[in-house]
């Protein structure tokens, strides 16, 4: 066995395992403190709570690819608030001249490009100031939350779409639509990261940035690409969500940031840049919304949530330290 | 030999020229947060010169006391090389909890067994941060979402109230004034005076700034990292409960989110006032400027007759200013050197 094989392995396979266990933890312990007669293992619920996990996920697939790019986004909440707005806002002025079925396509092109257009601005900063991603999206935090609020004051933005809202609880193969979404976002940042040279360059940037730079990688134009495909993937998460529950909150998205990079360092994504798989972060969301849907089923409420939550966040932290420091020879249990 | 000497004396004597050039920029650099902070007060004033009267800027102070507090501590920390998310939750935490002790046990023992509650937090991250050298962000971030489901926990997910309002002397640390200054106000000079002698006068802040500069370094000049860490950690719990209190004490009832986000308002304060987040570099004075430059930013915008969420998005516009700025100077131009 190579070196460190072992400890690799554990660490690939570490958050699948924690999913199997919350199953088996859940199912068991649903049986003796369940509110309700039904199964936690049953397929309804676990179809549901594949669909639940699709806005938070999907923007964790673009964080995955901003964190190991050796960047953070704190502003994508305030981002997915904004294109929920653009997206209601608009359906709303634009049905009287469009119609009910062909402003949604001009709708959802608006709200997507808007957020693809902050998070480029967003890169644009961090690539030609040199100032911390961390610093730019803090105060991009901010000033997009201020946008948000400035549009409508405190006031929700609403607007129903049947055509949409019948479209976005469609099954189809079983799946619910926003499962599809989450599906195909992870498909092709996969795809991205493993297969192609901006996904290599992206590993290299996060590894070492000033050999990136020496071995002939723009550095700039990558990080913005990736700022870009994190904006398009908030407000995508907007658009999906959105379009069936028809009407935003100025403040829905807070805390989505602490939420996605908790799903983000969980699936296994070096905080500092360089490591990570999209596959990995999957696994983080899927155990983050089982946590939540779990000690939900056996009665808790959401403060336990937030406690579990918080201390498998350090948990996990401290085991990956003490797997890497142990990682270069072989693992000793 | 002579002529020699002469040739080098007239290179250093060049070189010192350039160097004075150099260190005007980096005067101006240093001092440039301070400048912009000047410039704001005149364009606010000429604005409207109500904006200069006593009342106002005595509220705009009072306001900014609670972020301001919090910011102090979190400047150890960021000075130290860390970074400090759980301080809006931990505020909530110590808010609803020195309430809820209030009206149990009365406001004379209830004070101090909130600091200590508080500063247990605070030593768990120290301790965490410290002594594991678990990467910070992640570490209070966890805390974050782990001490908010605390506070829900204890409360039951209910609002506190103090049951007699009228009859508690509570109420003087948010409310009550000294001469004619409120005392919050008097909190948040008396910490700033006191965390500002320790930063700049004390073994131990020398400490702060050497393990926040180069970690590796302090530890092999035989300072103790873990240890000068986990103080920071306990400096800026502090700073939170006295945040906590006064929040308490002004409003004498809160919800269990009060501090919900102040933490990252708390950070743009420090960072305004050139904090790095690399550590080693900031002062207590300047973030003392970078709260109060957030306070009137927000209420000179209000007097200007704008929207109070344009506040936001002028603060997003100068924390990028100021920060970039700041590097620029460093560096020597204005844009970065990546491809």
């Amino acid at each position: 066995m190579q070196p460190g094989a072992l400890s690799k392995a554990l660490k690939g396979g570490a958050i699948w395992g924690f999913i199997v266990l919350q199953l088996i933890f859940f199912s068991i312990a649903g049986e003796f403190l369940a509110l309700s007669d039904k199964a936690f293992m049953d397929y309804e619920n676990m179809l549901l709570l594949l669909k639940q996990s699709a806005p938070i996920g999907i923007i964790a697939m673009g964080m995955t690819i901003v964190m190991v790019n050796g960047n953070i986004d704190l502003s994508v909440g305030a981002t997915f608030a904004i294109a929920a707005i653009i997206l209601l806002g608009s359906m709303d002025m634009l049905t009287g001249t469009l119609g009910d079925v062909m402003v949604i396509p001009v709708a959802w092109f608006l709200a997507l490009a808007v957020g693809t257009l902050l998070g480029a601005l967003n890169g644009l900063i961090v690539w030609k100031t040199g100032v911390d991603a961390f610093i730019v999206t803090l105060g991009a935090m901010l000033g997009y939350r201020g946008i948000v609020f400035m549009f409508n004051g405190e006031n929700p933005t609403s607007h129903l779409n049947w055509t949409l809202v019948d479209y976005a609880e469609a099954q189809f193969l079983g799946l619910h639509t926003a499962t599809w979404f989450l599906a195909g976002v992870t498909l092709v940042l996969w795809f991205v990261m493993t297969r192609t040279v901006h996904g290599r360059n992206a590993y290299a940037i996060g590894n070492n940035r000033e050999a990136a730079v020496n071995a002939g990688i723009r550095v700039g134009p990558h990080m913005m690409i990736n700022f870009a495909i994190i904006g398009f993937l908030a407000a995508l998460s907007a658009v999906v969500f959105y379009s069936e529950s028809g009407s935003v909150n100025p403040n829905d998205g807070q805390l989505y940031e602490l939420w996605v990079i908790t799903a983000v360092v969980l699936g296994g994504t070096r905080i500092t840049g360089g490591a990570g798989s999209v596959i990995g972060t999957l696994g983080g969301v899927i155990a983050i919304q089982l946590l939540r849907k779990g000690l939900g089923h056996i009665g808790a409420d959401t403060s336990t949530v937030n406690l579990v939550i918080g201390l498998i966040l350090i948990a996990v932290l401290f085991l990956d330290r003490q797997l890497n420091v142990k990682g270069k020879e072989e693992l000793k249990i | 030999m002579s002529d020699v000497s002469q040739r080098e004396g007239a290179k250093r004597e060049g070189k010192m020229s350039s160097l004075s050039r150099q260190q005007i920029g980096t005067v101006l650099a240093k001092q440039g947060i301070l400048i912009a902070f000047v410039i704001f007060i005149v364009a606010f004033t000429i604005a409207n010169p109500k904006f200069l009267s006593p009342d106002n800027l005595l509220s705009v102070v009072r306001s900014s006391a609670i972020i301001g507090v919090m910011a102090l501590g979190v400047t150890f920390v960021v000075i130290s090389g860390n970074l400090d998310l759980s301080v809006g939750s931990m505020m909530s935490f110590s808010t609803i909890v020195v309430l809820d002790l209030h009206d149990k046990i009365g406001p004379l023992l209830a004070i101090p067994t909130m600091f200590a509650m508080t500063l247990c937090l605070g030593a768990v991250i120290g301790f965490l941060v410290g002594y594991l050298k678990l990467n910070s962000l992640i570490v209070t971030l966890g805390m974050l979402s782990a001490i908010h489901g605390l506070t829900l926990t204890y409360s039951g997910g209910k609002n506190m109230d103090i049951a007699d309002k009228e009859g508690t002397w509570f109420g003087f640390f948010g409310q009550g004034d000294i001469l004619g200054i409120p005392v919050p106000i008097l909190l948040f000079i008396a910490l700033a005076a006191g965390l500002g002698m320790t930063l700049s006068r004390t073994p131990f802040g020398r400490k702060v700034y050497a393990v926040g500069g180069n970690g590796t370094a302090a530890t092999f000049s035989g300072i103790p990292r873990a240890r000068t860490v986990f103080y920071c950690y306990l400096i800026s719990a502090a700073c939170v409960a006295t945040a906590g209190l006064i929040q308490a004490s002004r409003s004498l009832g809160s919800q269990n989110t009060v501090g919900q986000g102040l933490e990252l308002e708390v950070l743009a304060a420090v960072i305004l006032g050139g904090a790095s987040l690399l550590g080693g570099s900031g002062t207590i004075f300047k973030t003392v400027i970078g709260v109060l430059i957030l306070g009137f930013i927000q209420n000179g915008l209000l007097l200007m007759g704008l929207q109070f969420y344009a506040q936001f998005v002028v603060t997003w516009i100068i924390i990028i200013l100021a920060v970039w700025l700041d590097i620029a100077a460093k560096r020597g131009k204005l844009w970065s050197s990546f491809a």
